[in-house]
């Protein structure tokens, strides 16, 4: 325990560690220090004034972010002086206020507009005109209004600090003095959106909520973004059944308040125009739409006549969704040709674990270890929220940071250790940097795409030969690519990675390669974007959002409902399970889950309840490491699984394993339906390195 | 973008007046060497700089922008700086700057279309004790009076 330092603050006795600043003394007693520019987890500004209190003994009034706590001091934050003094600094910030809160988007949910309440400073002694400047853009998605800032110089350090972009600048002084863009009239940055969050005022606003709503005419619905792999919780302002902000100001899930651009804007796909929103059948080899109970029957029938099938699922659609379509494929179609997009080799880093204990990292690791190390992958494009957590680690702890990549990485700035490499020579990279490593305390790795098969068994290898705890995060791609696996979406592995019973069956290439295919069911996947199907007489039955090349060649259509329209359970990247929660309602589709227990009941095949709360009961008794506390997952926490333990016989081909590499603007199928990252992926500067 | 050998010269010299890592520090001192050169501070220079000393053209600009000695447009071979604040303002800062605005046909932060003079009003030069008081360029004249400021500027070739 560090040394405990006591003080009085408002005649309260309070203890608290030495070097804890007043500010977060006060908040631990239960006191607030209000306060614009000071901001937890970033450098100290001391810009505001608004957190002045008075010190027994201190010629003046006192910074309270800034002066750190001291044995005996005595504190008043309420006293006469304190707030005559905040009501003064009020008054100045309003000085060019132009006060328009019954536009401002930040209006009901803004800190100066709560201080001015609270302090009333609603007169102004200046009678001078207020200087007014336009508003300006400075992207597709980040507004920027002069009069409303406060230069508090919050969003300058998030973008900096916090994003390691530091896009964001304050030009001129005194009045003139103005937030400014990296390139003059436009910015070049990851479009992430967080100065927009972190902005205590509406000085910067957000380019797809902007005056569409105020924020208590909204539902705020708590779920997991459905883009890449790091399982950010991202909390939905519905309105009117349509999504119109996310963000995550209350800090709920594992990412606290971090967004990146997907997570913050990219929820518009749901509601693009091209929604598939009925049923489509081939009638005289065109797609028509048609009933569900038309288009079920069709699908049922062929189901039912049986023959050579193929099942891909897909890396999007639920725990639950992913369990119960192996189990009807295993089962009612009796095949083992399942199989999805494999983006990381999680199947050999599971066995190469075998018999180790706490070998698992996850996302409170990349925070919290002394050393980590990056394999094979642009982390700050790929997992944008693990480079914010290893970025905070760098910031906060100091950690070693090591890169061993093929291109320069943002990475590259904070780490100790930086080689570039080829994709197969990796581990030389890593090698070079061996005597570094074995210098730290601990370590944590993540390795991308290029590290696979025995690949995996070498690194494992390595980590183990330095002689310190090691722990391994094995990249994927998509927001259950993880679930996917652990749910036995594989020709050769069933759920929790258990052998499957009878011989391994088909993989997605073979499925795709084999002429004398009869049935092909991809749920929420798009193969044939990168594969051709060489069977001309198969049925195709696609289940997804959006007509894709895939669903172009099918003979059933099923629309299905998107992430956000959902109940059910993903599991992260590094292997966290959470809580989907239904934001918004579906037009005419249907959840996969509701799709596979229709098409059950068609063939009279009994998979037991479908509902997703009963599915993840029996996956939590079934799938090995998902035994996990419900009341976590319910209250939308992440509950971690831990599936090592066991030898995993894969017959898994490294091959297979290809991650997209996507970039911040770009995951898969879906982000093509969102027309705000595709305006951003298309403004000045388009990706941001 | 390349500057004179003395410069360079200079540059070389004061980077070695920090600590490592923080060259950075050289910034404002790098700032006014080459705006005497060049004649302003242009977006080559910042860039220039920028690359030299590691860090954003951005962050640059947030300090050519603060410091009201450093200037973005060309000024006039003579640089007329008139304080207004409260000790020369009490001594007759404000009559001399309304003078120079009609003599020089110029207002606040403006040049001549010939280029000779610019003028600006400007707060504390720190002369106060021999107020009211002007800065040409980089030369200071004291208790300026209203005569004294055109033999000044007539002075001036």
């Amino acid at each position: 325990m560090a040394n405990m330092v006591k003080l009085t603050i408002n005649d309260t006795a309070v203890e608290a560690p030495a070097g804890t600043l007043l500010i977060d003394a006060a908040k631990l007693a239960g006191i607030e220090i209000p306060a614009f520019c000071y901001y937890e987890g970033m450098s100290l500004q001391a810009a505001c004034r608004m957190c002045l209190v008075e010190i027994e003994k201190a010629p003046k009034l006192m910074a309270a972010c800034v002066v750190p706590v001291g044995e005996g001091m005595v504190v008043r934050t309420e006293s006469p002086a304190v707030v005559k003094a905040r009501k003064t600094t009020l008054e100045f910030l309003l000085t060019n206020h132009p006060l328009d809160c019954p536009v401002c988007d930040k209006g009901g949910e803004c800190e100066l507009q709560d201080m001015v309440f609270k302090y009333g400073a609603g007169e102004s002694r200046f009678t001078e005109v207020k200087q007014h400047v336009p508003e300006k853009q400075w992207s597709p998605v980040v507004f920027y209004d002069g009069p409303r800032c406060i230069l508090c110089y919050r969003c300058v350090r998030v973008c900096n600090e916090g994003m390691g972009v530091g896009a964001l600048g304050i030009v001129n002084r005194g009045v003139a003095a103005e937030i400014a863009p990296s390139h003059g009239d436009h910015l070049e940055c990851d479009e992430c959106g967080s100065c927009i969050d972190i902005c205590p005022v509406g000085a910067l606003t957000s380019g797809a909520y902007r005056y569409k709503t105020r924020p208590w005419e909204m539902e705020h619905v708590g779920t997991v973004c459905t883009h890449c792999s790091n399982g950010c919780k991202t909390t939905l302002g519905v309105r009117n059944n349509e999504i119109v902000r996310g963000n995550n100001r209350d800090r709920s899930g594992l990412n606290g308040e971090f967004l990146c651009v997907k997570g913050r804007y990219a929820f518009d796909f749901n509601h693009h125009p091209e929604r598939l929103q009925a049923p489509l059948m081939r009638i005289n080899g065109k797609l028509e739409e048609v009933s569900w109970a038309r288009a079920l029957q069709a699908v049922v029938e062929k189901f039912k006549a049986g023959g050579k099938a193929g099942v891909v699922g897909s890396t999007r659609i639920s725990n639950e969704e992913a369990f119960l379509l192996q189990k009807f494929a295993r089962t009612a179609l009796k095949t083992n040709n399942i199989d999805h997009h494999r983006s990381g080799d999680v199947v050999t880093l599971l066995d190469s674990l075998s018999g180790k204990t706490a070998t698992l990292g996850n996302v409170d690791d990349c925070y919290n270890s002394k050393a980590v190390l990056i394999v094979g992958a642009d982390i700050s494009q790929q997992q944008p929220f693990l480079a914010n957590q290893i970025r905070a680690n760098y910031r906060h702890h100091k950690a070693g940071i090591y890169v061993a990549t093929s291109g320069a990485v943002r990475e590259d700035k904070i780490a100790k250790g930086s080689v570039r490499t080829t994709d197969s020579e990796w581990l030389a990279g890593v090698e070079s940097m061996r005597e570094k490593l074995k210098g730290e305390s601990e370590l944590l790795v993540l390795f991308g795409d290029s590290v696979k098969g025995e690949g995996v068994r070498k690194l494992v290898a390595f980590g183990e030969s330095l002689g310190i705890p090691v722990k391994y995060i094995c990249l994927v791609d998509y927001a259950n690519s993880r679930g996917a696996m652990d749910m036995g979406l594989l020709p050769d592995l069933g759920p929790g990675y258990h052998p499957a019973e009878g011989a391994a069956g088909m993989t997605l290439p073979q499925m795709m390669a084999a002429t004398d295919l009869d049935l092909l069911w991809i749920v929420g996947a798009n193969p044939l974007a990168r594969h051709t199907l060489a069977s001309s007489n198969a049925f195709v039955v696609v289940q997804d959002l959006f007509l894709t090349e895939t669903a172009q060649r099918a003979d059933v259509v099923l629309p299905a409902a998107s992430a956000y329209e959902k109940n059910g359970t993903v599991t992260n990247v590094t292997g966290q399970v959470q809580r989907l929660k239904r934001g918004v309602e579906t037009v005419g589709a249907k959840t996969d889950l509701a799709i596979i227990g229709l098409i059950a009941r068609g063939m009279g095949v009994n998979l037991g309840k479908v509902d997703a709360d009963v599915v993840f009961a029996e996956i939590q008794k079934t799938v090995r490491g998902y035994n996990v506390p419900l009341p976590v997952i319910v209250t939308g926490g992440a509950a971690q699984t831990m599936p090592v333990n066991g030898r995993v016989a894969s017959t898994v081909l490294p091959e297979l394993i290809q991650s997209s590499r996507d970039t911040l603007f770009t995951t898969g199928t879906l982000t093509r339906y969102s027309k705000i990252l595709n305006e951003v992926m298309e403004a000045p500067g388009g990706l941001y390195r | 973008m390349t500057f004179s050998p003395e410069l360079e010269a200079r540059f070389a010299d004061l980077l070695t007046h920090y600590p490592p890592g923080r060259q950075r520090g050289a910034l404002i001192p790098m700032l006014m060497y080459a705006q005497d050169e060049v004649g302003a501070v242009t977006p080559d220079l910042m860039e220039e700089l920028a690359k030299r000393l590691g860090i954003s053209v951005l962050q640059v600009d947030e300090v050519v922008g603060y410091y009201s000695m450093l200037h973005k447009k060309p000024q006039g071979k003579y640089h007329i700086q008139i304080c207004t604040n409260v000790a020369c303002m009490l001594r007759g800062g404000a009559e001399l700057y309304e003078h120079a605005c009609k003599k020089l046909g110029v207002g606040h932060k403006q040049t001549q279309a010939s280029g000779k003079f610019s003028l600006e009003e400007v707060e504390c030069i720190g002369a106060c004790s021999w107020a009211p008081a002007i800065q040409v360029n980089y030369d200071f004249h004291h208790e300026v009076t209203v005569s004294q400021l055109d033999q000044v500027l007539e002075g001036l070739q």
